[in-house]
């Protein structure tokens, strides 16, 4: 593996980090989305890199926070939008745990129905969402059963 | 699984040998007669937001008939809800009055809240009141969905393996959207009648194919009469429609009239859960194979059956 000991590839562009974390192999296009559902954009410093160059996939997002540190929930989020992502905590310098992510059964409170006319739009009901299918990623709303594919969720806020 | 204290949210929520129990026992109570003793005592609250007819008479025909007591409402006219009251603090109330809910909602996913809402309150020590879902926006309608199966067994001999086609309002119809779901249990082939527009919702679509269930999409009744053993027609529901503009363009488009069905099985039935408009002529009814009224009388063997098992009358 090419990984440094700050969690950076040889070459990459973006500047490394000391303690953080660093979330790579993101489909092109979802960084800044990601980002934002995991209210990474909110105060913390963080790097959004966009169709870098990837030998894996071609093309891919990365992301890089820094003293923040994802916990499995947040991890699992994450990977219902980039089902091949890898997490990489930075500590020191040193990358001290890599993490892949998985699709979560279920997901509370951050998205919202794309049904105009569930309950969770009409009245103070928190969202859930349930996984249906995992390839391609499909969540289901829990109260009215409407389902849309992961990349056409919608996210609170 | 024991139906005591069981939330009646989804058709999905039921196996079918659930739905086969229920449909004993009210082929039971229709032959031997209602005893009025079973549910003495027991309180049923009718929360109807929304109008209906035979869904709320026939499920207090039914509570009546085995002896419970109704309190009901039916539109929201004259309560809280006109001043603003959440449905949650609706049903954190009625669940002191009442032995179990039956609810009618305009918006999707209601009664599954409501559910959610009485077993949350189990947590605090208080007692289950089941929810039964009497129709929650455009998503599901399971009671009537057991009535119509009963209904099928009753005028065909058998539900499995018959064809069936459902026509009209199939995007907004939430008839028709339990009644798919229950359909693939049975081995049943689907004939979906619409126009573009309104053919059945890609989630109802994908729920039957992951269930390897035969499903075929038409635009004319025409092209399905001749083949199949029900006819289960559905009002384009102008209620439903977000844009007029939209339903002005499709009101009126399937109309079935006593000779349209010359093509049809001697044994075939037209079924509607009614209200009808204009989509069945009245000219259907005095033909041998209109069976809509019929199964608007289901409605009360049904529903007492369930309401006796939720409510522990019979186990």
């Amino acid at each position: 593996m090419n990984v440094q000991k700050n969690g950076t590839k040889k070459g990459m562009i973006v500047s490394p980090i000391e303690n953080g974390t660093v979330i790579d192999h993101l489909p092109p296009g979802r960084a800044v989305r990601i980002a934002r559902m995991l209210g990474l954009t909110e105060g913390a410093v963080v790097i959004i890199g966009q169709n870098l160059k990837s030998t894996k996939y071609g093309r891919k997002d990365l992301i890089k926070v820094e003293n923040r540190f994802l916990t499995d929930e947040e991890c699992s989020r994450i990977a219902l939008f980039a089902p091949n992502a890898t997490v990489n905590i930075i500590r020191d310098s040193e990358l001290v745990e890599k993490r892949k992510v998985s699709i979560p059964d279920v997901v509370e409170g951050i998205a919202i129905c794309s049904n105009a006319n569930c309950i969770t739009n009409k009245e103070p009901v928190p969202t859930r969402m349930v996984t249906v299918s995992r390839s391609p990623v499909v969540i289901a709303c829990y109260y009215c059963g409407y389902e849309v594919k992961a990349e056409d969720l919608r996210l609170r806020g | 699984m024991d139906f005591l204290n069981r939330d009646i949210v989804s058709i999905k929520d039921l196996t079918r040998s659930d739905l086969d129990k229920v449909f004993g026992i009210a082929r039971r109570m229709e032959r031997d007669g209602y005893d009025r003793g079973l549910l003495r005592g027991k309180r049923i609250s009718l929360l109807f937001y929304e109008p209906s007819t035979r869904t709320r008479l026939s499920f207090q025909a039914a509570a009546q008939s085995l002896g419970a007591d109704t309190i009901w409402f039916a539109g929201i006219e004259g309560t809280s809800v006109m001043k603003g009251e959440t449905l949650k603090d609706t049903i954190e109330t009625v669940s002191n009055y009442a032995d179990a809910i039956v609810i009618r909602h305009p918006y999707d996913g209601a009664a599954r809240w409501a559910a959610e809402i009485t077993t949350r309150r189990t947590e605090r020590g208080e007692k289950k009141v089941p929810i039964i879902n009497g129709g929650d926006g455009r998503n599901e309608h399971p009671t009537q969905t057991m009535l119509d199966l009963y209904t099928m067994a009753q005028s065909q001999g058998r539900i499995d393996g018959l064809t069936i086609a459902m026509a009209g309002d199939l995007k907004y119809g939430r008839t028709v959207h339990s009644l798919a779901y229950a359909l693939g249990m049975y081995g049943c082939r689907i004939r979906l009648v619409a126009p573009e527009q309104l053919q059945m919702p890609p989630h109802v679509l994908s729920y039957l194919a992951s269930r390897g269930v035969e499903c075929t999409l038409h635009t004319s009744i025409e092209e399905v009469i001749g083949e199949v053993d029900i006819l289960y027609m559905t009002r384009i529901q102008k209620e439903r429609f977000p844009d007029e503009n939209e339903y002005n363009r499709v009101r009126g488009m399937y109309r079935v009239t006593r000779k349209m069905l010359q093509p049809a099985k001697p044994t075939m039935r037209v079924m509607h859960p009614l209200p009808r408009v204009d989509e069945v002529s009245v000219d259907v009814d005095d033909d041998p194979r209109s069976y809509y009224f019929k199964q608007a009388g289901n409605g009360v063997p049904i529903r007492a059956a369930l309401l006796a098992m939720v409510l522990g009358g019979i186990s």
